[in-house]
């Protein structure tokens, strides 16, 4: 017995006892209801009253139309008006959309009442067949497809459909591999490194100034960018906007003056200056700037999937969806500012498969 | 009871006066004539004949449709004046608080495609607001198709098509709300690159094909325009094309009722009720959007500032739609990425977004044929069901949507955090407790709600409806009448079919001799699935139950058993009830 067979409410099915004392147990349907005249179908009245109303909206169309249109020319684009529920609001763009409302809408409504006041309200039946075909149409749909077969001697000769197949399924690798092989360059280890170096400052986004230690005062968080890449940009050997928003994505940094008794980490305080320290921005979840800082807590959370960091502990992850800390940039002082040390000692920002 | 036409009808069914008298034969007018010399187009205006059937429910694919097409149409307006360009411009228009600030062309053309363009934002909103109709229509017709049985054969292959174009909406969807290039949906781009990243293996590969380089480069925002307005509208109506095709093709589905039958289709045809009705609820779309973006303001790009990959806002949600999505990504703990070979295991990003999208849609696009696997129902349905008439799918639905909800409200647990003054911790913890809970107890409760409806329904039929009128028997007791339910009434509420699991109908495991039969393991997957599926049921009352009722009914309710004198009350209650009917 084929699984089609088993076919519940089939009435071919074994053992049937219970599908065909169904087939006969069953109230029989009753046919169509009668057919309800509407006011307007009995009432001429109700009739001419239904077709005032749908001319009426058609109208009241036509005049959103034709407001739309005086609007568009006459209304001060910079009109601004305040109003109940709203607010503060541009009114040229309220009037503009009222206007083009109004001029749709009444034509919808107009037709659809037409349709439900005036049109036939009688219901009508329409037969339906069964999809599939009847036996003579396939028989005759595999005879000409076996003839096709046939005919081109493909029975005879198998090589040629596999070799007009293999042809066939592998003709559009070489314009794949041009679109996929030209897209973009091959990452190399472009994720590794940031543009940190050693003895590069740490400068004040946006403003660009280069932060002294005794600037940074206890619980304040400054946000950092790597000399060169912000405030005044436009010297001979100054990046371009596309590298500069590219360190933005990867070299930004969050500097914290934290109490250094309350730091956790040996490596934590070694890589800082007096408790002052400085962490990647880039979350390690998807990549989000992790923006928001608790002063209180020391906690570090990203507004996008609430990863949380604690600051206190090396930016170890104590909530949320990211796995890794964010990674810590070593800095010491120079002439009296603060500078890398050295660049990011592991990728920055979300992980990836070649990471490790 | 004959009528006598008035009014309009009386008008429809006299030969139309007054105008000449040839248009008592109408003629094809002269264009349609040229037309038809050359296409054969009158052989194709029984077209206009085609009986669609009405209810509110089918106007949820049409919203879809329609939200669709006004999409095309704004878009290509707005296509005139956006720059598909990452290129650094400085900001010099007419919204002053950006002006001097660095940004992309494509944010600078759309600020002006809101400030100095007359008339653009309302553009800008109405293709903004009409995407998300699209969707949601889209998700309400996919529910109605769903709990109704309408993807059951022959239409399975339009169900697959219809959730391959939901899909591409929702990419479609998010292609365009990444373009402004403002800082909200550079923040999606930004994640996007996180999900790319995370694949095994090819990960790295596919963001740096993508994004022609590191992010944030300067390809992505051509690519997704292109994409946006070309590619993928481009898949997107074709296969609507063939969807709606198909719809004519099988001709539409129609919920249960006196004189449908699976072999007809009751309704209106197309000329002119369809048309009208159709046609009108089009500009209904349209001008409901219009009202809607003529009032209330959507992406307001201005407000968010151009992107900075270094800058965030708090309370970053994407479009509704993908909220599941980004939800999944917020419940996912972080130990779910691990180090193994020396390669990154991103589970914990890989699993809500790169193996949900296709996994949910995967999911989806199969239903109709594990269904039909598990009932056994190889045969044509074009009556639709009652949703608590088929009470395992139904609840599976609800309990689908449960999960869909519990991701999407993950989405926004920071804006509940505030607004409810929570612990983001709690919220989240009981949301990744409620992904696995709730989908049980929603399964559970729907199923039951289905199952006791149908025992209503099954009361109704069996007891009548309450008349309001008592009687007295003559022994000085009382009683309620009820009344039969009218035949038409009655047929919604019995039209159904008794189900039966495989295990009734394919018998035991053994033959009449005791010996086995040669069942292999998926046949008894089949029967464990078809007992979970039919294992609770309410059959539809057959006339012998009815008729059963009418001679033992109320007489069990009263004590005492005077059955017989009711009856015969109850007889010459019904009989003078007839005769009432006959007046």
């Amino acid at each position: 017995m084929s699984d089609d067979q088993i076919a519940v409410h089939d009435p071919h099915a074994k053992p049937a006892t219970y599908v065909e004392a169904d087939a006969v147990d069953r109230f029989e349907n009753p046919g169509l209801p009668p057919h309800r005249p509407r006011r307007a179908d009995v009432d001429e009245q109700a009739a001419k009253r239904a077709e005032r109303q749908v001319a009426t909206m058609f109208t009241l169309s036509i005049l959103g139309t034709l407001g739309f249109l005086v609007c568009y020319f006459v209304v001060d684009p910079e009109l601004r008006g305040s109003l109940l529920v709203i607010g503060e609001m541009n009114l040229y763009h309220l009037i503009l959309g009222l206007t083009m409302a109004a001029s749709l809408l009444f034509i919808g409504l107009g037709a659809v009442h037409w349709a439900k006041t005036l049109m036939p309200d009688t219901e009508v039946v329409e037969e339906r067949h069964l999809q599939a075909s009847d036996q003579e149409s396939r028989d005759e749909a595999a005879g000409i497809l076996s003839d096709g077969y046939r005919s081109a001697q493909l029975h005879r000769r198998p090589v040629l459909l596999l070799t007009a197949g293999g042809a066939l399924s592998l003709f559009a690798l070489p314009m794949a591999l041009q679109v996929a092989g030209g897209l973009g360059p091959l990452p190399g280890d472009t994720l590794e490194s940031t543009v940190w170096k050693r003895g590069m400052r740490l400068m004040i986004d946006p403003s660009g100034a280069p932060i002294r230690p005794e600037q940074v005062t206890q619980g304040s968080v400054i946000h950092v960018m790597p000399e060169g890449y912000v405030g005044d940009t436009h010297g001979e050997d100054a990046p371009s906007a596309l590298e500069i928003m590219e360190a933005k994505a990867t070299a930004s940094v969050l500097l914290v003056k934290l109490n250094p008794e309350d730091i956790q980490s040996q490596k934590q305080l070694d890589w800082g200056v007096d408790g002052i320290v400085a962490y990647s921005k880039i979350c390690t979840h998807v990549g989000c700037p992790v923006a928001l800082y608790e002063r209180q807590t020391h906690h570090l959370l990203c507004p996008c999937h609430q990863s949380t960091f604690d600051m206190t502990n090396d930016c170890e992850v104590i909530f949320g969806p990211a796995k890794r800390p964010l990674p810590q940039l070593p800095i010491m002082v120079e002439n009296g500012y603060l500078v890398a040390a050295d660049g990011f000692a592991e990728p920055v920002g979300p992980s990836y498969w070649e990471r490790g | 009871m004959t009528t006598i036409p008035q009014g309009a009808e009386a008008v429809r069914d006299r030969t139309p006066t007054g105008t000449s008298s040839d248009d008592a034969r109408p003629s094809l007018p002269p264009p349609l004539v040229w037309a038809d010399d050359r296409l054969g187009v009158a052989k194709g205006m029984g077209l206009f004949k085609k009986v669609f059937p009405d209810h509110w429910s089918f106007l949820l694919g049409e919203i879809a449709m329609y939200s669709m097409i006004i999409c095309l149409i704004t878009g290509t307006f707005l296509t005139f004046w956006f720059v598909p360009s990452m290129g650094h411009v400085i900001y010099d228009g007419s919204y002053v608080p950006l002006k001097g600030v660095g940004m992309s062309e494509a944010y600078a053309s759309t600020l002006d495609i809101s400030f100095d363009i007359k008339g653009g934002l309302l553009i800008r909103q109405l293709h903004h607001w009409a995407a998300l109709l699209f969707i949601v229509g889209i998700a309400l017709h996919v529910a109605r198709v769903f709990f109704t049985g309408a993807f059951r054969k022959p239409r399975e292959l339009n169900w697959v098509i219809g959730t391959v174009l939901s899909l591409l909406a929702i990419i479609e969807g998010f292609a365009g709300y990444s373009l402004p290039d403002d800082l909200l949906s550079g923040t999606g781009i930004r994640a996007m690159n996180g999900f790319m990243s995370s694949a095994p293996v090819i990960g790295t590969y596919m963001t740096f094909f993508v994004f022609g380089g590191e992010f944030p480069g300067e390809a992505i925002i051509p690519r997704l325009y292109i994409a946006h307005v070309l590619l993928l509208p481009a898949l997107l109506v074709g296969l609507f094309a063939v969807h709606i095709f198909l719809v004519f093709w099988h001709k539409h589905t129609q919920y249960p009722g006196p004189g449908r039958t699976n072999t007809n289709v009751v309704g209106f045809p197309l000329m002119p009720v369809y048309t009208a009705k159709a046609g009108g609820f089009f500009f209904i779309v349209f001008g409901i959007t219009a009202l809607i973006s003529a009032t209330v303001t959507i992406n307001a790009v201005w407000a968010y500032g151009p992107y900075d990959p270094s800058q965030v806002t708090a309370g970053s949600q994407p479009d509704f739609y993908m909220w599941f999505s980004d939800g999944a990504l917020r419940l996912l703990p972080g130990w779910l990425e691990f180090e193994l070979w020396g390669f990154t295991w991103s589970f914990n990003i890989f699993l809500g977004s790169l193996l949900l999208l296709p996994l949910v849609w995967i999911i989806l696009g199969v239903y109709p044929f594990i269904e039909k696997w598990v009932t056994g129902d190889n045969r044509e349905h074009h009556l639709l069901d009652r949703p608590r008439n088929a009470p395992v799918r139904t609840a599976i639905g609800a309990a689908a949507i449960s999960i869909y909800l519990v991701l999407a409200i993950a989405t926004i647990n920071d804006i509940l955090a505030i607004k409810l003054h929570l612990s983001i911790n709690d919220i989240t913890v009981a949301l990744r407790i409620a992904f696995f809970l709730l989908p049980v107890i929603v399964f559970m409760v729907t199923k039951r709600l289905c199952l006791s409806l149908q025992r209503a329904d099954r009361d109704l039929v069996l007891h009548g409806t309450e008349t309001g009128r008592i009687q007295r028997t003559p022994e000085g007791r009382f009683y309620e009448v009820h009344e039969d339910l009218d035949a038409h009434d009655r047929w919604h509420l019995v039209q159904h079919e008794a189900q039966h699991p495989l295990s009734l109908t394919a018998g035991p495991d053994t033959d009449e001799y005791g010996v086995a039969k040669p069942r292999g393991m998926a046949f008894k997957v089949r029967r464990a699935l078809s007992e979970f599926y039919f294992r609770d049921r309410v059959d539809p009352v057959t006339p012998s139950e009815l008729a059963a009722a009418h001679h033992h009914g109320e007489a069990e309710a009263l004590p005492g058993g005077h059955a017989e004198a009711i009856e015969e009350a109850r007889a010459e209650e019904t009989l003078s009830l007839r005769s009432d009917d006959r007046h």
